[in-house]
C-alpha cells in the first residue's frame, strides 16, 4: 500500500532520534480529513494574502503551478517562488494539519462510528471540492487545468478497464471520446443553442444546465454503441488482431466525422454551451470513480481479470467470457463518451483532428504510467502526466522528450506501471490515525 | 512456403486483377487504361507499406512483439537519406566529387540504409532490451515513447520547416501506348520505385532464406526458448532483426522522398501505423504475408480514392479492413487464434 495515511510506524521507529523519524511519526498521526483541512487553509491564506506576498516576493503575480513554471522560466525567481510555496502552501498546511489532529482524529473516528461510510466519505470529498474551488479561484487557468485533469481520470480509467483488467490492448478509445463528444455536442447544440445549422432551441435554454447530464449520458451510450464494433470481433480474437481492430476503428470514427457536413467536417463542431464547470466535471469525475471502483470490486468485474489470466480456464470456471468481453468494453466505452462530452463541454470546441493518434499515446501513457489494474493508480497516471505536461510546457518541444524518457524509465522499473494491481481502502483512508494504532487491528491490516 | 504454391498465388491474384478490371469496365466504374494507371500507384503506394511492414513482422517474428517506433524510424531514414543526398549533391556541384545522379542515388540508399539499422540497433538495446520477457504492453508503451522522442527530437535539431528531397532522377513519362494497346502514362520514378522495393524484398528473401544469420532469425521465431539454449546468440539476432527492418524503413522513407519529395518530421506516424495494420493483416510475423498485405493496402487506399470521393477513402478502406479480418481473424498466414496468447 502506497497510502500516505496507512503508515503507522512501529514503536521502535518513533523512539529513534533521527529527525526524519521524528517528523515521520508526527505526521503519521494526522488523519486525512487534517490534510484536507490544513490544505482548505491554505487556499484561504492564498485567497487572502496571495497577491500580496507574491508583490513582497518579487513574482509576477501568484504563480499558477505551485511556482514550478516559474522555476523553469526564470531561474533568478527560484529563491521567491519557492518561499511563496513554503510560506503560503507547506507551512500552513503542516502547521494546521498538525494541530488540529487531535480534533479531526476524534472527528474522523466519531464520523465512522456514528454514521454510515459514506457521510464521511462526502465529508471529505466536500472538503476537497472547497480546497480545489478555492485554489482554481485565483485564476481561469487553474480551473480549466483542474478540468483537463478530471476528464484525464474519467478517461484514463475508463481505459485502464480494457486494457488492464481485461488485458486487451485497445487503441480505439480517441473514438469513442470523439462520439461521445460529438454525441453529446449534437444533443445540446440541438436542443438549447440557437445555431446556424440547427436553427433554433428545441427547449427553453434555461433547462440546459439540468438536462446537460442526460446529454452526456447519450453521448456515452452513443460510445457505448460505437464499442459494438469493437467487442464483437474480441469474441473471436484477442490480443495484436484486436489491436488493430480497434485502431481501424478509431481511423474510422475519424473518418466518418470528417465526412460528415452537418456537424462541420473537418473544420470542427462549435457553439457548445460551456456548461462544464468545475463543479460539474468534478462531480462527474466522483461518480465515475465510485462507479468503476465498485465494478472492479463486483463479481461482474473480476471476470475481466479471469478473462485476461486464462480465457479457457475462466470459460471452464462458468464464466460467460462474451458477456464479460461485451460488458467490460461497452462499460469502458461509455465512461470515455462521457468524458468527451464533458471535453466538448469544457472548450466549447471540437474538431475530429482532436482525437487522433496523439492522444491515443497520450491515454495510453497515462495508463500505463499510473498502474493497470488500479483505480488509484489510473488516478495518479493521469494526474502525474497532466500536470507533468503543463509544469514542463516551458520547456517548449523538450517537454515531450522529458515525458518520454521519464516514461521509458518507468516501464524498465515497473513494467506495469507504478501503482499497479493494488487497491486502496476507503475505509482504511479515512480511518483516525493515533486511535488505530491503540485500539484494536483495523480491518485493512491483516492484509 | 512452397514453389508451386506461390506460382499458384500469382496466378490467382492475376486472374482476380483482371476480373476486377473486367467487372469495372462491365459497369462502367473505370476503363482498363484508368485501371492500369491506379494499378501501377497501387503498386508505388503498396510498396511503402510493404517496405514498413516488413520490419514490422520480422520483429515480431522474432521476439513476439511490435516495435511501435517503427513509423517513426521510416522517418529518420528519409530525413538520413534526405541529409546524404543532399551532402552528396552539393558536394558534386561544387566539382569536390562530380558523382553522377544515380551513382548518388545508389550511396545514398545503401548509407541511409545502414545508418538508420543502427538507429534501429539502438531503440532496440534502449527501449526493447531491458523490458524484455515483461509485460508486452509495456513494450508498445516504450516504443511508443521513443517514436515522441525521435520527432521531437528531430524537430529540436532540424527545425519545424519541411525540407525538399533533392531530385536525383527527373521524372519522366513513360508513354506505354507504343508497347501496349493501353493509353497509360507511368512515371520512370514510379517503375523505379517498385522495382527497387520488390528487389529489396527478394534480397531479404533470400537472407532469411539462405544465410545463416537469417537461419537463426527463423530458429528464433519458431521457438525463442530453446534456441537460444542451443547456442544461438539471442541478443544478437535481436538486434540483427531490428537493424534489418530499419534498413528497409529506411530505403521505403528515401523511395517515398523521391515519389512525395516533401520531408516532415511527423511523417513516419500515419503510415507507421497503416502499416501495422498491414503487417497484421499479412499474418503475425509473416514475411510473405507482410508484403502481400503491404500491397494490398495500397490497392484498397489508391482504389478507393479513385472510385469514391477521396475523403471516403479510410472509411471505406478500414471497413474493407475490418471485414476480413471478420473472416480471418488471424491474418492470411497468421496461425489461428489460440486462448494461450498472453498480453
Amino acid at each position: 500500500m502506497e497510502v500516505r495515511g496507512s503508515i503507522v510506524p512501529p514503536a521502535e521507529a518513533t523512539a529513534g532520534n533521527t529527525l526524519l523519524a521524528k517528523v515521520r511519526s508526527q505526521l503519521a498521526q494526522i488523519p486525512l480529513l487534517g490534510w484536507l483541512l490544513g490544505a482548505l487553509l491554505a487556499t484561504v491564506i492564498e485567497q487572502i494574502a496571495g497577491s500580496s506576498l507574491a508583490e513582497a516576493l518579487g513574482l509576477p503575480g501568484i504563480p499558477g503551478l505551485f511556482g514550478l513554471r516559474i522555476m523553469l522560466t526564470k531561474p533568478a525567481l527560484i529563491p521567491s517562488a519557492v518561499a511563496y510555496v513554503l510560506l503560503v502552501y507547506a507551512l500552513p498546511i503542516l502547521v494546521v494539519a498538525r494541530l488540529s489532529a487531535p480534533l479531526a482524529n476524534r472527528l474522523a473516528k466519531q464520523l465512522l462510528d456514528r454514521f454510515p461510510l459514506w457521510v464521511s466519505l462526502i465529508l471529505h470529498l466536500g472538503l476537497l471540492y472547497a480546497t480545489l474551488h478555492l485554489w482554481g479561484d485565483i485564476s481561469e487557468y487553474r480551473v480549466l487545468i483542474l478540468r483537463f485533469i478530471f476528464i484525464s481520470v474519467i478517461l484514463t480509467l475508463s481505459l485502464n478497464l480494457v486494457n488492464g483488467y481485461m488485458g486487451e490492448f485497445s487503441c480505439s478509445h480517441p473514438g469513442f471520446m470523439a462520439l461521445g463528444a460529438y454525441g453529446a455536442s449534437v444533443l445540446t447544440v440541438l436542443l438549447f443553442v440557437n445555431d446556424d445549422v440547427f436553427g433554433a432551441p428545441l427547449l427553453p435554454p434555461a433547462l440546459g444546465p439540468f438536462l446537460f447530464p442526460l446529454a452526456l449520458i447519450a453521448g456515452g451510450l452513443v460510445a457505448a454503441v460505437g464499442a459494438l464494433a469493437v467487442a464483437i470481433p474480441s469474441f473471436r480474437t484477442r490480443g495484436d488482431y484486436l489491436a488493430i481492430i480497434s485502431l481501424a476503428f478509431m481511423f474510422i470514427v475519424k473518418s466518418v466525422i470528417e465526412n460528415l457536413e452537418i456537424v462541420g467536417g473537418p473544420r470542427g463542431f462549435m457553439n457548445q454551451p460551456k456548461w462544464a464547470g468545475l463543479p460539474t466535471v468534478f462531480v462527474w469525475m466522483t461518480i465515475c470513480v465510485w462507479v468503476i471502483y465498485n465494478f472492479t470490486r463486483s463479481t461482474i468485474g473480476k471476470a475481466p481479470c479471469a478473462v485476461r489470466d486464462d480465457e479457457t480456464a475462466a470459460g471452464a470456471m462458468t464464466i460467460n467470457t462474451r458477456r464479460t468481453k461485451m460488458v467490460t468494453f461497452l462499460f469502458g466505452a461509455f465512461w470515455a463518451g462521457v468524458a468527451g462530452g464533458l471535453f466538448a463541454h469544457v472548450m466549447g470546441y471540437i474538431n475530429p483532428g482532436t482525437f487522433d493518434l496523439k492522444k491515443l499515446a497520450e491515454v495510453l501513457a497515462m495508463v500505463y504510467l499510473g498502474g493497470l489494474n488500479s483505480v488509484v493508480g489510473s488516478i495518479a497516471g493521469a494526474v502525474g502526466l497532466q500536470v507533468m505536461m503543463e509544469v514542463l510546457r516551458p520547456l517548449e518541444l523538450f517537454k515531450w522528450i522529458v515525458i518520454a524518457v521519464l516514461l521509458i524509465v518507468v516501464m524498465i522499473r515497473r513494467p506495469a506501471g507504478l501503482i499497479s494491481f493494488t487497491e486502496f481502502n476507503i475505509r482504511d483512508l479515512l480511518q483516525p490515525r493515533q486511535i488505530l494504532r491503540s485500539s484494536v487491528q483495523a480491518p485493512g491490516e491483516e492484509r | 512456403m512452397g514453389r508451386l504454391k506461390l506460382v499458384i498465388f500469382s496466378l490467382v491474384g492475376i486472374i482476380l486483377l483482371i476480373a476486377l478490371a473486367l467487372i469495372f469496365q462491365r459497369f462502367g466504374i473505370m476503363s482498363p487504361a484508368t485501371f492500369v494507371q491506379n494499378l501501377v500507384n497501387a503498386l508505388q503506394w503498396g510498396s511503402f507499406y510493404a517496405l514498413i511492414a516488413l520490419g514490422y513482422s520480422m520483429v515480431y517474428g522474432v521476439l513476439l512483439l511490435f516495435n511501435f517506433a517503427h513509423g517513426d524510424i521510416f522517418m529518420v531514414g528519409a530525413y538520413i537519406g534526405w541529409g546524404i543526398a543532399t551532402g552528396l549533391v552539393a558536394l558534386a556541384a561544387l566539382g569536390i566529387l562530380p558523382l553522377p545522379n544515380w551513382l548518388i542515388l545508389v550511396l545514398t540508399i545503401l548509407l541511409a540504409m545502414l545508418l538508420t539499422s543502427f538507429v534501429g540497433m539502438l531503440v532496440e538495446r534502449v527501449g526493447y532490451r531491458p523490458l524484455r520477457g515483461s509485460l508486452r504492453a509495456s513494450a508498445a508503451i516504450t516504443g511508443l515513447m521513443i517514436g515522441i522522442i525521435l520527432e521531437t527530437g528531430n524537430l529540436a535539431l532540424l527545425g519545424a520547416q519541411r525540407r525538399n528531397f533533392p531530385t536525383l532522377i527527373e521524372r519522366k513519362p513513360i508513354e506505354l501506348e507504343k508497347y501496349l494497346p493501353l493509353d497509360v502514362t507511368v512515371t520512370n520514378t514510379k517503375i523505379m520505385i517498385v522495382f527497387l522495393s520488390l528487389l529489396l524484398m527478394l534480397a531479404l528473401h533470400q537472407f532469411v532464406r539462405r544465410t545463416k544469420w537469417g537461419m537463426a532469425m527463423r530458429a528464433m521465431a519458431y521457438d525463442f526458448v530453446v534456441v537460444p539454449l542451443m547456442g544461438v546468440p539471442m541478443n544478437t539476432i535481436a538486434a540483427l532483426t531490428f537493424g534489418l527492418g530499419s534498413a528497409l524503413a529506411a530505403a521505403a522513407g528515401i523511395l517515398f522522398g523521391i515519389a512525395y519529395p516533401i520531408l516532415e518530421p511527423y511523417m513516419g506516424i500515419l503510415i507507421g501505423w497503416k502499416a501495422f495494420v498491414a503487417a497484421i493483416l499479412g499474418g503475425r510475423g509473416s514475411i510473405l504475408g507482410a508484403a502481400l498485405a503491404g500491397f494490398l493496402l495500397g490497392f484498397i487506399e489508391i482504389f478507393v480514392a479513385a472510385i469514391f470521393p477521396s475523403t471516403l477513402r479510410d472509411v471505406i478502406a478500414y471497413s474493407i479492413i475490418l471485414l476480413i479480418l471478420t473472416f480471418r481473424p488471424h491474418g492470411f498466414f497468421g496461425e489461428p487464434y489460440s486462448a494461450q496468447l498472453r498480453l
